[in-house]
């Protein structure tokens, strides 16, 4: 469905270790380099790029080529924000809730998550995809949980893009109406300005790293709606300063929600599932009062 | 932060719009880079050189326009300079600020042939 115009191959990502799915008829055979950018770092020399030709500082002569100039007016992230517009409008055809939760390495989303998940799966559908470079072993502790969980490996990549999202979503076909967590790679730079479709991002900080994160990656907490201070149980053990790093989140942005929490003691854990509680009422309140034309939309 | 990943996303545009417009190099790249983008523009320089190599851009030259970061101040009512995403407003010293401006990463222009 999404994938008229993808670019898909690009790079390293595998979904559960197999290769995208789909082979793309219309990339011209001299076209296939391309997609491994990352490995042109340091080794340019891909023999099937010859014909493009050596030294164009020379050919650039006055008169002797037919240079021309083109307007392009177009966002670099258009392609991925075009692919976020499709499975947003799908995630809203299929009352489905998705969150798009952001951290460093080791903030404890994972255990936050499976807690959640816990709690959560006898009361709603549930489902989750993971991102990391490598390994499934994340969703393999997600699945242990009984919730569907694909895992994505982005290889190379730092951040989840909203193409491999879509794909994802394909594969593992969550009911309608369900809630999907969507645990970004463990980064708060990039995953900033890839919008993959979600209705919120939600940027977790634990107590252990330092309270002045919010200023030192302000493009996360400004595209963040929530921010969960996790590991709260450890608070005591630490010199972590819990109201100067919420002055300094309020900050970067003045609208962000803000919960601390523990998954290990369960302490604020019920604000959480509340706040997802009533967040997919929403979603399944605006899903029943749409006349039922979604069927007739096209992504 | 990804220079590595726009600079792809800039190919993968190179290379659609050869397509539609039927060119075969690009000589020049005009980006337009907003100040608040998180865009480091020495990182940019490096990446896209890395990554174009061996493209239909190989060696192409990347010129970067930087755009000025503004914002709506909500107390004074009025658009403000700011460079970074946390700053303050230079009058009031509020942080009730809207970025309004240079937070956008752009394609503007190309050389081609």
């Amino acid at each position: 469905m999404m994938c008229t115009v993808c670019g898909c191959g690009e790079g390293e990502t595998r979904i559960e270790g197999q290769e995208p799915a789909h082979e793309h008829a219309h990339d011209h055979a001299h076209d296939h380099g391309h997609h491994h950018h990352d490995h042109h770092l340091g080794h340019g020399n891909d023999p099937q790029h010859h014909d493009y030709g050596q030294g164009p500082a020379h050919a650039h002569a006055p008169g002797m080529s037919q240079a021309r100039m083109v307007q392009i007016e177009q966002d670099i992230l258009g392609k991925n924000d075009a692919y976020a517009r499709a499975n947003r409008q799908r995630f809203a055809a299929d009352g489905m809730l998705v969150l798009n939760l952001v951290s460093s390495p080791g903030s404890g989303k994972t255990s936050l998550l499976t807690a959640t998940l816990e709690a959560l799966k006898e009361e709603m559908p549930l489902a989750v995809i993971e991102g990391d470079q490598q390994t499934r072993n994340d969703a393999e502790r997600i699945r242990a949980t009984g919730v569907p969980a694909l895992q994505i490996n982005t290889g190379k990549g730092c951040h989840l893009d909203a193409h491999q999202v879509g794909h994802a979503v394909d594969r593992l076909a969550p009911e309608p109406g369900s809630l999907l967590f969507i645990e970004n790679v463990g980064n708060l730079v990039c995953p900033a300005a890839f919008d993959l479709g979600e209705a919120h991002k939600i940027a977790i900080l634990s107590v252990t790293e330092g309270e002045d994160k919010p200023v030192k990656y302000p493009d996360m907490f400004a595209a963040a709606d929530l921010m969960l201070i996790s590991k709260i149980d450890l608070l005591p053990h630490l010199d972590f300063d819990l109201e100067r790093c919420i002055d300094y989140a309020l900050q970067i942005n003045p609208g962000i929600q803000i919960l601390s929490l523990s998954a290990k003691t369960g302490e604020g854990m019920d604000d959480w599932l509340h706040w997802l509680r009533l967040a997919r009422q929403s979603r399944l309140i605006g899903l029943r009062s749409r006349v039922p034309a979604s069927a007739g939309e096209s992504a | 932060m990804h220079e590595m990943s726009l600079c792809e996303g800039v190919l993968q545009v190179l290379e659609s719009e050869a397509r539609k417009q039927g060119f075969a190099r690009v000589r020049q790249v005009w980006l337009e880079i907003g100040q608040l983008a998180g865009v480091e523009i020495e990182a940019m320089r490096f990446c896209f050189d890395a990554v174009m190599k061996g493209s239909l851009a190989d060696q192409a030259r990347l010129n970067i326009l930087e755009t000025p970061g503004e914002a709506w101040c909500m107390l004074c009512a009025k658009t403000v300079p700011v460079r970074e995403r946390f700053d303050a407003c230079p009058d009031c010293g509020s942080h009730q600020l809207q970025v309004t401006s240079g937070d956008r990463m752009r394609i503007k222009e190309l050389e081609v042939e």
